[in-house]
């Protein structure tokens, strides 16, 4: 980049975020952090100012079908940048029942204009499950099928990102014996570009992250292969666990509320499926790096996996044929501290890792 | 002449709702109320761990995120007969306290405002003038309140938020806000300074609320969807001397929280709600959308501060306020009064779809009459159906549920912190509009709206309440949070059958759950958006909504913006509201395409 164009650019941001009321200071901390979420080199935070300060807010199309809002609600959670600041001034969000002013056919009217105006250029952002049994019937929005909305809309998009397990792969309501049909976003539009940001719901800071990716690169995040960003959901649950030293100690909650469990040892024995699932839940957290499940004294579900509610359960089970114990739950029980060392030492090195077969992620290995 | 209009999708609520009216002479003199999306999670429920129920039915909203599981954990406890630590009981109570402040708040800001906000009449506002106004409602009402103006109000303060909003608008690009045209309706009735000082708060309200839910992340890991529900308790541990539980530094960071919360509360959301609604009273929405006496308002009681408490002694009393017969009564309530009707819902019941049924019998076939998309209009006709949702109904009567229904009720019982509050509101209203606004007009569009202020404002100061009782719990050396002897299925009864209520935000919830051999045979749910969404049942009795919009003026028929006004005075959740389950595991019925 020339001097000169460096200072138009650094010229036209102070502008817009003066006009915002955000320092410019917190505005570089903003890209310094989602910097870090992306795990890319310092020098993303001027790249990032750069794009950003250009001012084309790119149309967002927000769509719901099968959903229960919970992705729009972890929306709304969002704190760098925070949702006032990303509907305002980072994207032009045309469409989004939960939140926008419109009804009815002004809703409507409001996303066609964008369709027309910005063909092939807009994002569309997939909440819940399309159903496909009986031609579509389960979920119908102004007499058309979700179905052939996510047809229309999602075809002529630049990209399309699911969020939450329901968009990513049926979620819910594709769990046994599925009576709608349900599937995720990918499996109706297979030749777009579909990012996938599975969860239940699925964590802000990654739609937030894949987002400034997009503005600063004009790419998507590389993924894994089911459509996820490795930035997000290249490591297990269990590699990046608070509590794994305690794993590796054979140091298990036995009953809730026990001592153990007040000191915040291994979830595994309560049913903790962290070891086969691959998010970033333990390393950014949620709520602004408050909490997360475990942390809580519950035990990891698997909601980033595909199909978890039926293959992770029951929940309070414990993980079924964990190769590093590679013996059977029963056995489990009685294992006593130095063969679980063993064998969490086994795991540790990732010695076994290559025989797991864990379900989804090994796909990337 | 008379002229039927759609609205669909109705737009800020959670879910998929379409509404049908006719309209002749400006007025509405019909309505449907259709749910156009399902799922079937309690048919999917069929056969799993009924200890894990609380994380499926969480599913049925992101919303009001806590309420299921809550609702699912009683039902399980209640057929398994387990007692609750007080511990759990405490930290329960103070998810659902915050649930409901946040909820609330988002509901008025973010869902309600803009029907009675003019986004782009504030752009026109004065800003010196909005801190005027700004400045004096919060110096009157943070009087009665006690606490401080906020202090956010400098005229400054006002301009930068109208350049901002007005840098966007001035894009032409309005996102959220498109079409321009829907800011030139003649409904819009506040001055401009009144909607810029409520513009302003919307964006502070966004930034608030992810802040002060952060006490869910606490206790529950995360929100939404926290993850520390357990049968028979939480999972969350107390211990003072741990880092890994509930510690002083944790009930420190719930209370700071909890001022932030009420802070905002009672400088800016109950100044603002009473700032405005005096203009909307002088346009008569103080006597629309009561329902003229079409059904009752319900409420199950909920808030327990004992270990063991019986339901009938919870904070929150249970009781129905009937209109029938055009007087005003407070009856008790009796869960065996609750029955579900499929008579126009897309379902079949085998012993005929003209009786009710009780939802622990409650069967649910799916079967889909509507038209084949894409669609115009529903069939509507006096023996169609056309909604997702069943319609309960409470000794064959519908009934409203929700803030108005329970502020209704305490006011009735006497209730100290309700009456007080409902008489302070009636009557600065009175002062206000010059009318005397009094508990009849709590049965209106707006009196729902004033009805779940009132509710935050005492949800915000119980939740601390309930906090304290926790501190002074685990001082008494209590560390339980769990009661852990029913946990294994295998020590429960070969059968069993529990209820569980929960007085969720948008009203009184109830979970339904039978049990055989440790494993799921039977779930409902009977949820505050089925009640207040229903169709109508075998009589041709409405649903709340669709009594609520007749008589509903519309002043254009194309932008109908005073439906939207009636229906989120109720803040629907229609994912929540639409469920079946198949008791008898039939297979799903096909439909016929017509």
């Amino acid at each position: 980049m020339t001097k000169e164009k460096e200072s138009t650019i650094a010229t036209a941001l102070e502008e817009y975020l003066e006009g915002r009321g955000v320092s410019r200071r917190s505005f570089l901390t903003f890209c310094s952090s989602m910097a870090a979420t992306l795990a890319l080199p310092a020098s993303f935070a001027d790249k990032a100012a750069a794009a950003i300060a250009e001012d084309n807010r790119p149309p967002i199309i927000w769509l719901e079908f099968q959903d229960c809002a919970g992705d729009t609600e972890s929306f709304l959670r969002a704190s760098r940048p925070t949702a006032a600041e990303l509907v305002l001034d980072y994207l032009s969000v045309d469409y989004h029942e939960t939140i926008m002013a419109a009804a009815g056919h002004q809703a409507e009217a409001a996303r066609q204009k964008t369709l027309d105006e910005w063909a092939g250029k807009y994002i569309v952002i997939v909440e819940g499950s399309i159903p496909t049994a009986q031609g579509g019937i389960h979920c119908t929005i102004a007499g058309h099928t979700a179905m052939d909305i996510l047809q229309k809309v999602g075809g002529g998009a630049a990209a399309v990102i699911a969020v939450g397990t329901c968009a990513t792969s049926g979620g819910i309501a594709a769990a046994h014996p599925n009576p709608t049909g349900a599937v995720g976003v990918k499996e109706l539009l297979p030749n777009k570009p579909v990012i996938n940001l599975p969860g239940c719901p699925m964590n802000v800071v990654n739609l937030t992250a894949t987002i400034v990716h997009y503005l600063t690169f004009g790419t998507l995040p590389t993924t894994d292969k089911l459509g996820r960003p490795l930035f997000a959901y290249g490591k297990r649950i269990h590699d990046n666990c608070e509590r794994r030293a305690h794993f590796d100690q054979g140091q298990y909650v036995e009953a809730w509320g026990d001592a153990g469990h007040r000191q915040g040892w291994c979830l595994y024995k309560m049913g903790c499926k962290g070891p086969a699932t691959f998010h970033n839940c333990p390393t950014v957290k949620w709520n602004d790096g408050q909490s997360w499940p475990v942390q809580a004294g519950h035990g990891c579900v698997g909601c980033s996996e595909p199909g978890f509610w039926d293959t992770m359960g029951p929940f309070y089970d414990r993980l079924p044929n964990v190769p590093g114990f590679d013996i059977t739950d029963a056995t489990a029980t009685k294992v006593g501290l130095g063969l679980t060392a063993a064998a969490a030492a086994g795991f540790a090195v990732h010695g076994v890792a290559k025989t797991m077969t864990l379900r989804s992620g090994d796909d990337e290995e | 002449m008379s002229k039927k209009i759609v609205v669909d999708p109705v737009t800020r609520i959670e879910g998929h709702l379409r509404i049908e009216a006719v309209v002749d002479n400006g007025k509405i003199v019909d309505a449907w109320s259709s749910s156009t999306m399902w799922r079937g999670i309690e048919n999917i429920l069929k056969g799993r761990d009924p200890r894990e129920a609380w994380y499926w039915t969480q599913r049925f909203c992101g919303v009001c995120t806590t309420v299921h599981s809550i609702a699912s954990i009683r039902a399980v406890e209640d057929a398994i007969d387990v007692t609750v630590p007080l511990n759990a009981e405490l930290i329960r109570n103070i998810i659902m306290g915050i649930q409901s402040v946040q909820d609330h708040v988002i509901h008025f800001y973010h869902l309600h405002a803009l029907d009675w906000v003019n986004i782009v009449g504030a752009l026109s506002a004065d800003p010196k003038k909005t801190s005027d106004l700004a400045s004096a409602i919060g110096n009157k009402y943070g009087k009665i309140l006690g606490v401080a103006p906020y202090a956010k109000n400098s005229a400054d303060y006002f301009a930068t938020v109208q350049k901002r909003v007005g840098e966007f608008v001035n894009k032409g690009r309005l996102g959220l806000f498109a079409p321009g045209e829907i800011w030139s309706h003649p409904a819009y009735k506040l001055p401009n300074e009144a909607n810029l000082m409520a513009v302003a708060h919307y964006l502070e309200a966004l930034d608030w609320q992810k802040e002060i839910i952060k006490i869910h992340a606490i206790l529950g890991s995360k929100n939404p969807h926290p993850q520390s529900f357990l049968v028979g308790g939480m999972s969350i541990p107390v211990d003072p001397n741990s880092q890994n539980a509930i510690n002083a530094d944790k009930i420190a960071h719930i209370k700071q929280l909890l001022k932030q919360a009420a802070d905002f509360v009672k400088q800016i959301y109950i100044p603002d709600l009473l700032a405005i609604a005096p203009f909307y009273v002088k346009e008569g929405w103080a006597g629309i959308g009561g329902g003229q006496g079409e059904f009752d308002f319900l409420s199950f009681g909920d808030f327990p501060t004992e270990a063991g408490q019986k339901r009938e002694n919870f904070w929150l009393k249970p009781g129905l306020v009937s209109l029938k017969d055009g007087d005003i009564k407070l009856l008790p309530v009796n869960p065996d009064d609750i029955s579900e009707f499929v008579t126009h819902s897309w379902y079949n019941y085998d012993g005929g779809d003209d009786k009710g049924l009780h939802p622990f019998d409650g069967e649910t076939t799916e079967n889909y009459t509507g038209p084949k998309p894409p669609y115009k209009e529903l069939n509507t006709g006096e023996n169609d159906k056309y909604s997702w949702v069943k319609a309960p109904r409470y000794a064959g009567r519908p009934a409203e549920v929700g803030p108005l229904a329970r502020m209704l009720v305490g006011y009735l019982q006497g209730q100290s912190e309700i009456k007080g509050l409902v008489d302070l509101v009636l009557s600065d209203l009175s002062a206000s509009t010059g009318i005397k606004v009094g508990v009849p007009h709590l049965f209106s569009t707006l009196g729902r709206t004033a009805a779940r202020g009132i509710e935050t404002l005492i949800m915000v100061d119980k939740t601390s309440e309930w906090v304290d009782m926790l501190v002074a719990n685990i001082k008494a050396g209590d560390l339980r949070v769990h009661a852990g002897e029913k946990w294994d299925p295998s020590d429960w009864p070969s059968k069993c059958k529990g209820v569980g209520f929960h007085e969720a935000p948008r009203g009184m919830l109830s979970h339904w759950i039978n049990i055989e051999d440790g494993k799921i045979a039977n779930y409902q749910a009977v949820v505050p958006s089925t009640w207040n969404a229903s169709p109508r049942d075998a009589t041709g009795q409405r649903g709340p909504y669709e009594a609520a919009l007749i008589g509903t003026p519309i002043a254009d028929e194309n932008q109908p913006l005073e439906i939207l006004r009636t229906i989120h005075s109720y803040d629907p959740c229609l994912a929540c509201a639409v469920h079946v389950l198949d008791t008898e595991g039939n297979e799903i019925t096909r439909v016929k395409v017509l």
